[in-house]
């Protein structure tokens, strides 16, 4: 039994109590707080020969993948690993999607062999929203159409507050597709949550509506975005957005927007570069500077490990499910 | 056989009449409104005390989905919805499988109609064969078969010019051309307006000029043809500008707003259910602006009709992800309550209003008989409860499909009755009248 004395000891927050963790937008300060402060402790485990603690023994966890990811699909999956979990994997081209079936039914299945988590990449936003209000598994967000990507961001502020200790008060530019970057909207919401000054930096066919409600600055103009900068994220641009009109070729972009060294120049000398991946060198990025002194692009993968098993622990329960164990 | 409607409200701005009147009707038309009506063997029916009689409500534009389309709604359910709803006929859209673009859909739409036997049906015909907008549908023999309309609704009209053709040729009939106005190239994959709500929730946005490019473009080529343009379920603070300076240049331009317009904002799409598929129509839920702009409409007279867009769906179709949702909700047991509930009780405009919008000038517009309870007209009307507590609820509607934005909703005001030519066809047992 907890009594009112215990819990003025102990701090703010110590689990997640969400049963999914659908976007950055649900969580607050402190929670993201806990979740870095646990992935330190998580980043610890892998450092060890053995990289294995039993905190998710006997869960089973299905990573149902409707979108081709590499990265992110092996993060998860060593993450689930490293804590002891029963994984599975479910990529589209070998489930009964290609069937006809529906994302409810297919859930609804799954549902019915008891799975604890299952952690989704779709490619329509509101999916992960749409499972949660129809099955008892905790739901995991692991990017949904142009909506979130909260572990993205979990890991991008995590290997920023490595280097910077803290995100409150750094100027961090984010550049790129930023209408249909799941990792933007992901990003701009956890760091303004915790006190970075965020700028948004694109083409204006490729920057959302009235994404200044977001509590961030906009410009179009790269050289005045990344003035002082402590942090430059790049985001992806896809190939195909010149069909839709919105640049006119993947040189002018380049042109306007790409990240060279020399344009680097005007952030701060201890500028770190960041991108989600994958990369496309030479378009929204110089090679030189991907490869560069300031890139933290590994890291930001390396960390992305430490990162889920912190959030899979804690919506699992966290120290509270072990105490119960 | 006469029956005298004794003591109610009577509301009707045709005929200028808003006060206590009997109303006496033999068979299926109106004999006479008056004050203290003799009986002379009449059956009589007491209306009680706050109830309204009214020229029967007409929904200019549903989705009755029938014939290819019965698992979402048939004539039959569809018309049962409609009088449940309050209203006395409906007019249904082309896009059927296949769709209403000859005399045999036509005539199918209304011996279905005949055999349900509820709300009057008033089918709209294509614009273009099939609505692929390359050749013009047979329009006179899709107006002899009984369209009163005609619309290639779903989309708009494919060309300037197959629209400038069709409202020439259709005003030979006398026809109006109802157009879903979207410029299609803006509107792309968009599934929500374009705004702040949109952006936040990453689905695609539609914005408000590709709305209000088809409603100028409609505006512009009525004028050059002079013949009758009506916008369809306008949404558009833009679309409503268009109009009004067409109304204000003497252009013979109609529009039509829904109930989910008026009251709701693309702030739902967040909240209380993300992404939740009941949000999702075509044109979009805009923002609030938009949404005052049509009240505003409504209110200043711009707006002439209210009409659902009623577009029912199966639920297997909405219980997916957002973006492969269909468009559309069902509006016809909704939009009475609505109308009183977000306009008369809000203090905007007075039940006449109502009246005109819903009753009046549809009837005007495609040209059919109703909005009125002068001697001899039909014996179509609709009888309100304007201050009973409605609770909203899905699984009792009589349409087939259960796609409301509303469910659970409370509501004040309702329909009592609703009577098709003489015949009480609905009855709502919560207003305590037995007509």
């Amino acid at each position: 039994m907890t009594t009112a004395s215990e819990i003025d000891k102990k701090p703010a927050v110590t689990a997640l109590r969400h049963k999914d963790l659908l976007g950055i937008a649900d969580l607050s300060p402190e929670e993201i707080g806990l979740v870095l402060d646990t992935a330190e402790a998580m980043k610890e485990v892998g450092t060890r020969p053995i990289k294995k603690v039993p905190a998710l023994r006997g869960r089973t966890v299905v990573n149902l993948f409707f979108e081709p990811s590499t990265r992110t699909r092996t993060s998860f999956e060593i993450a689930e690993k490293r804590l002891s979990a029963d994984t599975l994997n479910i990529a589209i081209g070998t489930s009964s999607v290609v069937k006809g079936e529906t994302l409810a039914d297919t859930a609804l299945n799954l549902e019915a062999m008891s799975p604890d988590m299952i952690v989704l990449r779709h490619s329509s936003s509101g999916a992960c929203h749409f499972l949660s209000r129809i099955c008892r598994s905790a739901i995991i967000n692991a990017g949904d159409g142009m909506h979130e990507h909260p572990t993205q961001a979990l890991l991008d502020a995590f290997t920023i507050r490595e280097r910077k200790k803290q995100l409150k008060g750094l100027k961090v530019t984010i550049i790129g597709d930023l209408l249909h970057s799941r990792v933007l909207r992901s990003n701009i919401q956890l760091l303004t949550k915790m006190g970075a000054e965020v700028w948004v930096c694109g083409p204006p066919t490729l920057i959302p509506t009235d994404i200044r409600r977001f509590g961030v600055q906009v410009s179009s103009k790269v050289d005045e975005a990344i003035v002082d900068a402590d942090v430059i994220m790049l985001l992806r641009i896809q190939l195909e957005r010149m069909e839709g009109a919105y640049f006119p070729s993947l040189r002018e972009y380049f042109r306007v927007f790409g990240m060279t060294e020399e344009r680097l120049r005007l952030a701060r000398p201890d500028v770190m570069i960041m991108h989600p991946g994958p990369m496309n060198r030479g378009v929204e990025i110089a090679s030189e500077v991907a490869d560069g002194p300031y890139s933290v692009i590994l890291d930001q993968v390396a960390n992305g490990v430490a990162v889920r098993m912190a959030v899979l622990y804690l919506l699992a329960g966290g120290a509270e499910h072990e105490d119960a164990a | 056989m006469k029956t005298l409607l004794k003591g109610g409200r009577v509301v009707d701005p045709a005929n200028g009449i808003d006060g206590v009147h009997d109303v006496l009707i033999d068979g299926d038309r109106i004999e006479r409104v008056g004050r203290n009506l003799p009986s002379n063997g009449a059956t009589i029916v007491e209306i009680p005390a706050g109830l309204v009689v009214c020229p029967g409500f007409i929904d200019m534009h549903v989705h009755l989905r029938e014939p290819g389309q019965e698992h979402k709604e048939t004539v039959a359910t569809g018309t049962a919805a409609a009088v449940a709803g309050g209203f006395t006929a409906v007019a249904c859209m082309p896009n059927t499988a296949p769709v209403n673009d000859n005399a045999n859909v036509t005539s199918l739409i209304l011996a279905k109609a005949a055999e349900a036997g509820l709300a009057r049906v008033y089918p709209i015909g294509a614009v273009s064969k099939g609505s692929h907008g390359e050749l013009l549908a047979d329009i006179a023999e899709l107006k002899q078969a009984g369209c009163v309309a005609i619309t290639d609704d779903g989309h708009p009209v494919k060309t300037a010019l197959l629209l400038r053709r069709a409202l020439e040729y259709a005003g030979m009939f006398g026809m109006p051309v109802i157009e879903h106005c979207e410029d299609p190239t803006l509107k792309g994959d968009g599934v929500a307006h374009e705004g702040f709500h949109a952006a936040s929730l990453g689905l695609r946005g539609i914005p408000g000029a590709a709305e209000a490019l088809g409603a100028e473009r409609g505006v512009l080529l009525s004028e050059l043809t002079g013949s009758a343009f009506h916008v369809a379920h306008m949404s558009a603070r833009a679309s409503l500008r268009a109009v009004r300076k067409g109304k204000e240049a003497g252009v013979r331009v109609t529009c039509e707003v829904a109930p989910h317009h008026f009251t709701l904002t693309d702030e739902a799409l967040g909240t209380p259910i993300p992404y939740d598929t009941n949000m999702k129509m075509n044109p979009p839920l805009r923002e609030a602006a938009d949404r005052d702009a049509m009240i505003g409409g409504i209110v200043d007279g711009t707006v002439d009709v209210i009409a659902t867009d009623h577009a029912p769906h199966h639920y297997d179709e909405k219980k997916v992800e957002f973006d492969r949702a269909p468009f559309g909700i069902v509006g016809l047991e909704t939009a009475v309550s609505l109308s009183l509930d977000r306009l008369v009780h809000a203090g905007l405009i007075r039940l006449s209003r109502v009246v005109e919008l819903l009753s009046v000038n549809p009837a005007r517009i495609l040209g059919v008989e109703g909005g009125s309870l002068a001697p001899g007209a039909r014996a179509d009307i609709t009888v309100l409860a304007p201050d009973l507590k409605v609770r909203v609820q899905a699984s009792t509607m009589q349409s087939r499909s259960k796609n409301t934005p509303f469910d659970g909703w409370e509501l004040r005001g309702g329909v009592a009755g609703t009577i098709v030519g003489g015949r009480a066809l609905f009855v709502n047992p919560e207003a305590r009248v037995s007509l």
